[in-house]
């Protein structure tokens, strides 16, 4: 007896549980096993590049901010090291420091998240989630004590940061630092050993080497495909030269490489803020910048190595107060092409798990 | 520290090899002719020297009178960069030969300018709207988009 | 060991959709363009109740007591984050701040099974017949709560061309939660108020209706 079968097409449309936000997929199916995929998005297409064009470039932080919501601290980052490139402003010492642990704090938080909802979309319902949350409440608090906000920080600005940090920031920021590494490692005890864990992320969604080249991936994914490149020791700016720290690489780059990476990269996240805190001098925090800006006319790009991946600004003056042109080079756009590579003969539950490892922010990617 | 190689040499190898396709080249830019961006941009790949194997971005300003599209190569192994640039002088319907059969990473970011900017790619196996919807009437990012 | 491990290089790509799918895109632009001309005026607030508690005489029974304290102790809520407002909404079913203990820490996926719709983020009109979907197949009886600016009014977004200027255009709206993001004790005021609202409805006024 034989049997006749077609491939159906399923739609994982914009509203659903484990599409990190406003993302539509649209599967060929055949039985379970994916023959094609085709990735939909803009639906959160605000049109920042635009409105940016309307406004002059320290209200332009703001919208920096709403970009990938996640990590603030480091998008306002990139803008702001775009502008002073333009612009030719030298930030004072202390200014560098305190961007620089704002920044690896940032990173820390981010991937908590990014570990947490990849163990959602793995099957562990709510609790490693729950965990992450805790810790990264801790961050938040952090940032309250700092500028007033959870969420979207508008801290930085061209020439500095906005206001200088309380007395009872330092003290704070060690007692975190001193206790978090027992938590990921507690973490780590419960889920490295994990069978489950183990047999649904070795193996799957392999990305080699060339590939995560081609197609311009960059961040996490990149090096847990093997590659070295991160941009604070390929490029640096600020003053990242200063400090020493390692760039863990995977070898395999499947799903459980990169959720590696991310593990590690907290861990040298919290050396970072550790030689920065002991190294950080006292002094003024803003430069002198004229109020109204007016850059001289030209471009500058500026890039930063986002918890995400790669995260730049490119920018256009023709002199006046406002940008010409501001183009934003978002990771999370540009990694979403891997998910046509990898998802392609795999089976759904895989599937959602790779797409979970890519770790992509809807506002980066729609902009 | 990444290199930002200096264009001018840069751009006597080009002239050497395609000539007549290099307009002009200063610091770490070289403004080339649309017409020959493929073949360029196959050479700056291909040759050992050069090894652009990562395209870090492609975007598109509107100068009022003509549209330019830059594009950033990085190389991984020797940590150099360049910045390319063509410029479309025909506002109707600009076109430029596709990259994406060399980098994949092009292929979204040139159907973003496509959306956003109305530049279409000849070539490109997918070119329809990314970030607005089928329908959308004009192209926003140009100077002249008059909002409904 | 080969057959195991899945994901591939560079060789295959650029191949054209196995699935066609210009057509149904352009019906989806079409839906979108009919919808930016057809929600031009926003849906007035359901504020009718205020007014009717004072000039109704009877007051309410205890069958209605019974039924509002059982609506608003446990509300459903539908996942319906947009954009960054959604990261609150996530922190306040966290464990700090708990809106499991307002009965509300099951976030169904499903429209059909919720009944709370609580839009956080930036509408834009490309979601806006998706979301018009959502909120018409959830169940009677049925509350949206709009929270932070993008969702009140457009918010910071309010002059670029894809952006809906709140969500008041598009769905009828309880209660409002301004905010860039409100805080997650604020939605919990908010949540608060919606239940200060269900404990005054009437199913007597609602078969009048």
């Amino acid at each position: 007896m034989t049997f006749k079968t077609e491939s159906f097409v399923v739609n994982a449309g914009p509203q659903h549980p484990s599409t990190h936000g406003l993302f539509r997929m649209r599967f060929t199916l055949d039985g379970e096993v994916i023959q094609d995929v085709e990735p939909i998005f803009g639906y959160l297409h605000r049109g920042i590049e635009k409105l940016t064009e309307g406004l002059n470039y320290t209200q332009d932080i703001v919208f920096t901010d709403r970009l990938d919501y996640l990590t603030s601290m480091s998008n306002n980052h990139a803008y702001v090291l775009a502008v002073e490139k333009l612009a030719g402003i030298q930030v004072p010492e202390r200014t560098e420091y305190l961007r620089i642990i704002m920044t690896e704090l940032m990173r820390i938080a981010s991937h908590l998240m990014t570990v947490g909802f990849l163990l959602n979309e793995l099957g562990a319902f709510m609790t490693p989630l729950l965990y992450m949350f805790r810790e990264r409440e801790k961050i938040l608090d952090l940032f309250e004590m700092v500028c007033g906000q959870r969420l979207t920080y508008n801290y930085f600005r061209i020439g500095g940061v906005s206001q200088d940090v309380p007395e009872e920031f330092f003290p704070a920021v060690k007692k975190y630092i001193d206790s978090l590494p027992r938590f990921i490692a507690e973490y780590d005890q419960l889920l490295a050993e994990n069978e489950i864990l183990l047999m649904r992320t070795k193996n799957i969604g392999i990305l080699k080497p060339d590939a995560a080249v081609n197609c311009s991936v960059s961040g996490p994914v990149l090096r847990a495909s093997g590659v070295n490149w991160d941009i604070r020791k390929a490029d640096p700016y600020s003053i990242y030269d200063r400090f020493e720290f390692d760039v863990p690489t995977g070898s395999v780059g499947d799903v459980y490489d990169r959720y590696r990476m991310r593990i590690e990269e907290m861990h040298q996240s919290i050396r970072i803020i550790k030689q920065a805190m002991a190294q950080i001098p006292s002094g003024e925090i803003q430069a002198k910048v004229p109020r109204i800006l007016r850059p001289p006319k030209g471009e500058a790009y500026a890039h930063v190595e986002a918890p995400k991946g790669e995260l730049g600004f490119y920018i256009v003056s023709d002199g006046s107060t406002n940008p010409y042109r501001l183009h934003i080079r978002s990771s999370s756009f540009i990694n979403l092409r891997l998910l046509r590579e990898l998802m392609i003969g795999t089976k759904i539950a895989d599937a959602i798990v790779i797409f979970g490892s890519i770790d992509i922010c809807l506002g980066e990617v729609d902009r | 520290m990444a290199l930002a190689l200096p264009a001018t040499e840069i751009s006597a190898k080009l002239e050497a090899q395609f000539p007549g396709s290099v307009v002009e080249s200063s610091g770490n830019t070289i403004v080339i002719k649309p017409e020959s961006t493929l073949q360029i941009a196959s050479f700056l790949k291909n040759t050992p020297d050069f090894d652009f194997d990562y395209v870090s971005f492609i975007t598109a300003v509107d100068y009022n009178t003509y549209f330019e599209l830059v594009y950033y190569l990085i190389s991984l192994k020797h940590n150099h960069t360049l910045t390319l640039k063509t410029r479309c002088t025909d506002r109707e319907n600009p076109s430029v030969p596709s990259v994406n059969s060399l980098w994949k990473g092009a292929d979204y970011q040139e159907r973003e300018v496509y959306d956003l900017m109305g530049i279409r790619f000849e070539g490109h196996p997918n070119l329809k709207r990314i970030l607005l919807w089928e329908g959308f009437q004009g192209y926003p990012l140009r100077k002249d988009f008059k909002p409904q | 060991m080969e057959e195991e491990s899945t994901g591939m290089g560079v060789e295959d790509n650029s191949k054209p959709y196995i699935y066609p799918d210009i057509e149904l895109d352009k019906r989806e632009g079409e839906a979108i363009e009919a919808a930016r001309k057809l929600y031009k005026q926003p849906i007035a607030d359901s504020d009718s109740w205020l007014e009717e508690e004072i000039s109704r005489n009877i007051l309410l029974t205890t069958v209605d007591a019974l039924i509002n304290w059982s609506r608003r102790s446990s509300i459903w809520p539908v996942n319906s984050g947009l954009a960054c407002c959604a990261f609150e909404m996530i922190a306040t079913a966290a464990s700090r701040f708990d809106i499991s203990r307002f009965g509300m820490e099951i976030f169904r996926p499903s429209p059909r099974q919720a009944d709370l719709l609580i839009a956080c983020g930036t509408l834009t009109w490309k979601m806006a017949p998706t979301y018009k979907r959502i909120y018409e197949q959830m169940a009677e009886p049925k509350w949206v709560i709009a929270m932070g600016a993008c969702a009140i009014s457009g918010g910071l977004f309010r002059r670029s061309y894809s952006v809906v200027p709140g969500i008041n255009l598009i769905i009828p709206v309880d209660v409002y939660i301004p905010g860039c993001p409100p805080r997650p004790e604020a939605l919990l005021h908010g949540i608060q108020q919606l239940q200060e609202k269900i404990r005054h409805y009437s199913i007597a006024k609602k078969k009048e209706q």
